[in-house]
Formats: C-alpha cells, structure tokens, sequence
C-alpha cells in the first residue's frame, strides 16, 4: 500500500512539475505601483493619463508611471540604464518581493528573465540627435551609452544586472502582443527545463520617444481628448485613436510542484496560451485570424468558449482594432452567454510591450474579489461593438471567476493570447 | 583656470557621473578608481563632459594621466589655462 501511495503522489509531482503558476506580480501603470492598487482603481473607475511634452511635437496625451525608481536602483544606474530597464528593474523586484521568495537564497543561475518588448532604443537615438544637433551634429559628441542602452536585451539584461541573476535573460520583440509573448516564453522555459524560475512579462518607455506619437498621428490614430481621463476610448462611437503610455508587469511563474512545496500564494495558473500571425497587413488587425488565436488557446487549455468568465480585450480604441477583435469574440463566444469582456487601456491607455501582461495582472484579482472592472469612457457604445456582456463603466459582480482569456495584438499582425485558471488547490 | 578651480570642476563633474558616492575625503594623490565606484564607461563621461563643457580633447594615450585627481589637474592647468 506504501508503495502504490507513493507511486501516486510520484505521479501527481511530475504533472504538477507540467503546471506552471503564477506566484509574484511586479507592476507599475500609469494608475498603481502594484497589483492591490492598480486593482483598486480598476474596480474605482480611476483613470491615468495625462499631458507631456515631448520634442518637436509639444503637448500630447500620456500613460506616465510614478512609481519610485530609486526604491530598487542607485542614482547611478538610474543615470546608466534606460527607462525601459528602471521600469523593468522596479516590476522584477516587486515580483520577487510579492512571492515571499527571499531573492539572497536562490540560486541565480536557475532564473530566467523574459521580457516582452514592442520596441527598444528609439528613445536613446531620438534623444542622441537631439543632443548631438547643438553640437552641429558632430558625432564626437555621440554617447558612448549609446549602444549598451539600445541593444535590444537592454531592458531584461539590465534587471540581471541589478538582481545579479546570471540565468538566461533577453526581451521577446513582438509590438503590442510582447506581455503575453514574454509570459508564453517564460511559460515554456519552465516546462523545458531550461529555468526553475522565470520573471517574464512586458514593458515599454515608449511615451519618451515622439516618433510613436507622430507615428499614430501620421496614421490619423492618435488619440486627443480635452479631458486626458477621457482620451482612451474603446468601443465608444466617438473615439479617436491610441493612447501612447509607458509601464510594466512582470510575474513570477514556477512550477505548481514548486509552489506547492513552499507554500506560495497562488494567483493564478496558465493553462493555455497561443500566437499566431495575420499575414494580411502592416497595421491592420484581422478577425480571423485573432479567432484563430482564441480558438488554439481553448484547444490547449482544453476548455470551450462557454469556460471562460472574463475575456480581457486588447481594444485600443480604433476604429478597425475594436471592430475586428470584437468581430473575433462575437464569433468565437457566440455560444457562450455567461462571458464577460472587459477592456483596461480604457484606464491606462496603450502600454505597449507591457499591456498584455499588465491587463492580464489587473484581472487576475477577479479570482478572489469576483468582480470583473468593467471598461470606462464608453458613453456612446458603437452598436458594431455591442458584444453580449460587455461590462460598462460599472463593475460586475459575478459569483465566481474560473478562468480568464487575455486578448494581446499587435502590428505586422502578431496576436497572442494567454487563458489563467484559478487555482482552487486541485493538484 | 588655475588648479583649484579645475580640481573644483573634476570633482563636480565626478559628482555628476557617480551620485551616490560621497566626494568629501576625495585624495589628490590616489588613483580615483581606487577611492570610489568607478568604472570606465564612468570615466568615458568625464572625458566626455570636459568635451561638452570646454571643448577640451583628451587623446586615449593621455587616459593614465587623469587617473588621480592630482594628475588630472596637472595634465589640464595648461589645457584650460585661457578658460
């Protein structure tokens, strides 16, 4: 009998080494500094944008994070490293610090850092030109920085740096999907092996370079609003473009089996998770293949439409983005009545490389609060977007959340999409 | 610019690079690099703001001169002397 117990729970350890969870989330957002207060004011309707100057452009709309950089970094790496990287440098820590993991006990080389990026260094050379132009662009005055803040590792390596971890690190290029594409790899590094911790997720700086701004406004998908709050819009029959926005969101994942042994609080479990490609257009989004997404993510997590409580939508407020993904739920979920969708660019605007992994963070306290945050700013609801429960400036309250679908598209048509589980103990 | 005042505008420059280090029992006669955190993407930024600020060109041969504050000084008396 021993033995046959044993045998048992041999069996459970190994599928529990196959289950990888959720354990620590590090963030920063342009409304909180960490998962309890960027909830709070999900669920308290408390936006966060606001007016910036940037070069050549003067006033424009923003997502800026105030969190406290020197919390984790001396005065001169602050001054050394990018934006990117201090945002990513707070969000790793944080991670680490809500695990309970204590960071001077592990063994650094077994863990890995996966960031999702959707660009890197724009912001170094813009400011470089800038710089240089009174100098009559004379190249001696070119920094030597330069290249060790736009390598495109810079922001993962420089958080390797800081926490002395000598495990795998590199940032994952993959525009406005990058959060989910940084959890998918961590994810996967864990099931080969290759770590025993990973810090993946998103960030971006993006609001310090004006190119991103000029660039939406050249696409005439800029947003502007008189009211900052108000600027981002999805689903809303007047909105008018992209809120540009920095920010970050790093989890730590580990094995369940892991978890387990120490007692870790469990946020979440990711029991599915799928990327594909449009192969359509530059910019453009396209329905079927972002169902297509969904669609793959169900078949791995081994669930059906009608499981998932919350779809945390990527909507950015376009007019062709909110179409075509609200296109892709309507179908994808035209059988599930009991889904809720939700938007949080809404709050926060774009976060770029960030924005996968931080709406997924936003939601996964839905597991304990049951209520799904609805999305704001949508007085006028365009009736193409009139999905079947799309929560409205008001929160839901829901007897239980299962299991949320985190939508994440991005430009060249990469979309991904990432499925969490509550854990409930069952092992 | 006589030699205090250069020594004054090393320091400051110095404090500017490397902010979390205290400057105040800074010798004159000791290899920087041995007082303080100081590395040489640091020292790149001296060499760097003595360029935006006086216009003022250190040959990487002349690096072995700058390394303690007493050498930087001497090396630069003559070089900033219609400063």
């Amino acid at each position: 009998m021993v033995s046959l117990a044993r045998t048992k729970d041999s069996k459970i350890e190994m599928a529990n080494e196959q289950r990888i969870v959720i354990t620590g989330v590090g963030l920063t957002a342009p409304n909180g500094n960490s998962l309890s207060e960027f909830r709070q004011n999900l669920l308290n309707g408390k936006a966060g944008i606001e007016r910036i100057e940037t070069h050549y452009m003067g006033e424009v709309l923003a997502g800026v994070c105030h969190f406290d950089p020197l919390k984790y970094q001396k005065k001169k790496e602050l001054r050394r490293g990018t934006r990117a990287g201090s945002i990513a440098i707070y969000c790793a820590n944080e991670a680490v610090a809500h695990s309970g993991l204590d960071l001077t006990t592990l063994d650094k080389s077994g863990i890995g850092v996966y960031l999702g990026i959707t660009e890197h260094g724009n912001i170094e050379t813009e400011n470089e030109i800038y710089a240089i132009k009174q100098y009559d662009y004379d190249v001696k005055y070119w920094s030597h920085h330069h290249n060790p803040r736009t390598v495109a590792n810079n922001p993962a390596g420089e958080v390797t740096l800081n926490m002395g971890i000598t495990g795998p690190h590199y940032t994952l290029g993959a525009a406005c999907a990058a959060g989910n594409i940084g959890l998918i790899q961590g994810l996967q590094m864990l099931l080969l092996d290759e770590v025993d911790l990973a810090l993946a997720g998103g960030v971006s700086e993006s609001i310090h370079s004006f190119g991103i701004f000029a660039g939406f406004k050249s696409e005439g998908a800029l947003a502007s609003h008189s009211d900052p709050h108000k600027a981002c819009r999805p689903f809303d029959r007047d909105r008018n473009g992209v809120v540009v926005s920095e920010g970050g969101c790093v989890c730590l994942l580990e094995r369940l089996s892991d978890a387990l042994r120490r007692s870790a609080t469990i946020y979440g479990e990711i029991v599915g998770y799928a990327t594909n490609s449009d192969a359509f257009d530059f910019i453009l989004p396209h329905a079927p293949r972002q169902a297509e997404c969904m669609r793959l993510a169900l078949k791995k997590a081994g669930l059906s439409a009608s499981d998932i409580d919350i779809v945390s939508s990527h909507a950015t407020g376009t007019q062709q983005g909110d179409l075509q993904e609200c296109q892709a739920i309507a179908e994808v979920f035209k059988d599930a009545p009991r889904t809720y969708t939700n938007n949080t660019k809404s709050y926060i605007g774009h976060t770029m490389g960030a924005a996968g992994a931080l709406e997924l963070a936003g939601n996964l306290p839905s597991f304990n609060d049951n209520f799904v945050h609805p999305t704001v700013n949508l007085d006028n609801l365009d009736p193409r977007c009139a999905i079947p429960n799309l929560v409205i400036n008001k929160p839901a309250k829901v007897d239980k959340i299962d299991h949320i679908m985190n939508n994440s598209f991005g430009m060249l048509g990469i979309n991904s999409v990432v499925i969490v589980k509550r854990f409930d103990g069952q092992c | 610019m006589l030699g205090e005042q250069i020594r004054s505008v090393i320091v400051e420059v110095i404090a500017q690079i490397v902010p979390d280090e205290d400057l105040s029992n800074l010798r004159g006669d000791i290899r920087i690099r041995d007082q303080i955190e100081l590395d040489s993407m640091d020292f790149l930024d001296i060499i760097m703001e003595l360029r935006k600020r006086y216009g003022i060109e250190v040959p990487e041969d002349d690096y072995i001169q700058m390394a303690t504050l007493d050498g930087a000084v001497a090396y630069l008396e003559p070089r900033m002397a219609h400063l």
